[in-house]
């Protein structure tokens, strides 16, 4: 937790309090808006395009992407703290670290073996799975101690200086993608026993290749050329083409709300037979999580102003009957 | 707010909102509270986000009643007692805070993380405080 305040953070910061309070006061959000492209940056996130046709299972990728972030893979403090209550289970990957057919704290990505009957054939296919990066995460808007975050790029990542490992984030996730290591981090320098469980942990994108302007780990490595990364924009549009190019499905356009990871595979989805389990994502439609709370928003900007108009309502009354 | 209809549904506002805020923390799985019948959605983060969000609506609307009336009386602020002006701040810091989550939660926004991180922890804070000064100074009145 050694962040330090930069400037550029700062003016994101006050814009946006500003804006805000311009947007509550005013009823109008244009400091708001201004705010927002100051801390979107105006860059158009990273979408990746995943072609499900083009991948031979190899695991290049898991393992590209296992050396690339094994800096920050945990390296757990043994014995654990004993838990209160004892319901709260111990999760610990550290002793199979090399286990490569599921999501786990050591393994952010992994191969997705799938069926589907197709013109009544039975084809195979393999499919990388991650996170989703959704455009709206649940994981990072939901955490309550803010140890998840969502960058301008598109990428959602946690923070593991700062995460207690409550695991809220993979009870949110609609694909509980996010893995829990415990023994790991800052719960146990606060009530060990009590409150937390570890840190969670999930793929972050190679946000630090991506910052310096490279490529993720898991994109670079692949000798198909599966995936794809480029502005949303753009690649929205590549997306769909490529799909109509094929006869395809995509999947991760509209799930969530949108996601920055879009799947285009020969074979419609709702007819893939998934391995699907623990550390083993669907690839159902899923509805925006988020929607509700993003219409209530809404409702919150009147409600002042609707109290305002019952005690004005309250007064003319009042005074009505004063008079006669 | 001498008005009996008034402050109980700021009272009851005050103890959903305070409720479903603290279910934010995935804690009432943990310690049972959830497993007790009729309080299982407690652990339901969608349904207790929801639930704030709804109670804060009101707060706000308890909010622009209690400040419009103030004002249209011709009281103005200088009515509040010492504890209402506290009680005041704290709900104004709340507001503040919980507004500034709220923008954060929608599409398309992104805060720093350190501005995240200072977010929670305020309306955390704040939400403590609030508690305390409400349960110090129950039954005393917000203006004279």
């Amino acid at each position: 937790m050694s962040r330090k305040l930069s400037r550029r953070a700062f003016l994101k910061g006050s814009l946006t309090a500003a804006g805000t309070a311009a947007g509550v006061v005013t009823g109008t959000a244009p400091l708001a808006r201004a705010a927002n492209a100051v801390t979107a940056g105006a860059v158009d996130p990273l979408v990746t395009v995943i072609d499900i046709s083009k991948c031979i299972g190899c695991e290049e990728c898991v393992y590209a992407c296992r050396e690339s972030n094994s800096g920050k893979f945990p390296a757990p403090k043994k014995p654990f703290p004993r838990m209160f209550p004892a319901r709260v289970p111990v999760q610990d990957w550290s002793g199979r670290q090399d286990v490569s057919d599921r999501l786990t704290p050591y393994n952010w990505l992994y191969i997705q073996h799938a069926s589907a009957r197709v013109g009544g054939e039975e084809t195979e296919l393999t499919i990388p799975r991650r996170c989703m990066h959704c455009n709206n995460p649940p994981c990072v808007k939901l955490c309550p101690w803010g140890a998840a975050k969502q960058e301008s790029n598109g990428l959602s990542r946690i923070d593991a200086d700062i995460c207690l490992g409550g695991s809220k984030c993979k009870t949110v996730c609609p694909w509980d993608v996010p893995q829990r290591q415990t023994g790991v981090g800052l719960y146990l320098d606060i009530l060990p026993s009590l409150a937390g469980n570890g840190v969670m942990y999930k793929c972050d994108r190679c946000y630090q290749k991506v910052a310096k302007g490279e490529t993720p780990a898991c994109i670079e490595a692949c000798p198909e050329d599966v995936q794809t990364m480029g502005p949303r924009s753009q690649m929205i549009d590549q997306a769909k083409a490529l799909a109509k190019e094929m006869n395809g499905y995509l999947y991760g356009l509209d799930e969530n709300g949108g996601t920055n990871t879009i799947y285009i595979s020969p074979v419609p989805f709702d007819q893939l037979v998934l391995e699907t389990g623990k550390g083993k994502p669907h690839m159902n439609p899923v509805a925006d999580h988020m929607a509700t709370g993003t219409n209530l928003a809404r409702a919150m900007l009147i409600a002042p102003f609707a109290g305002a108009v019952a005690a004005f309502g309250k007064f003319y009354k009042q005074a009505k009957e004063d008079r006669s | 707010m001498k008005n009996g209809i008034m402050n109980l549904l700021y009272g009851l506002t005050l103890f959903l909102i305070t409720l479903s805020g603290f279910a934010q923390m995935p804690v009432f799985k943990r310690y049972y509270i959830a497993d007790i019948p009729g309080l299982g959605w407690l652990a339901q983060f969608y349904t207790t986000h929801t639930i704030h969000y709804i109670m804060a609506s009101f707060l706000l609307a308890t909010g622009g009643y209690a400040v419009t009336r103030l004002l249209i009386t011709g009281k103005g602020f200088g009515a509040l007692t010492f504890w209402g002006r506290i009680r005041g701040g704290l709900l104004l810091g709340l507001m503040i805070s919980g507004g500034l989550m709220v923008l954060r939660n929608l599409p398309g926004i992104y805060f720093s993380h350190i501005s995240i991180y200072v977010m929670n922890l305020a309306h955390l804070g704040l939400c403590m405080a609030l508690l305390a000064v409400s349960g110090l100074t129950m039954g005393k009145a917000w203006s004279r």
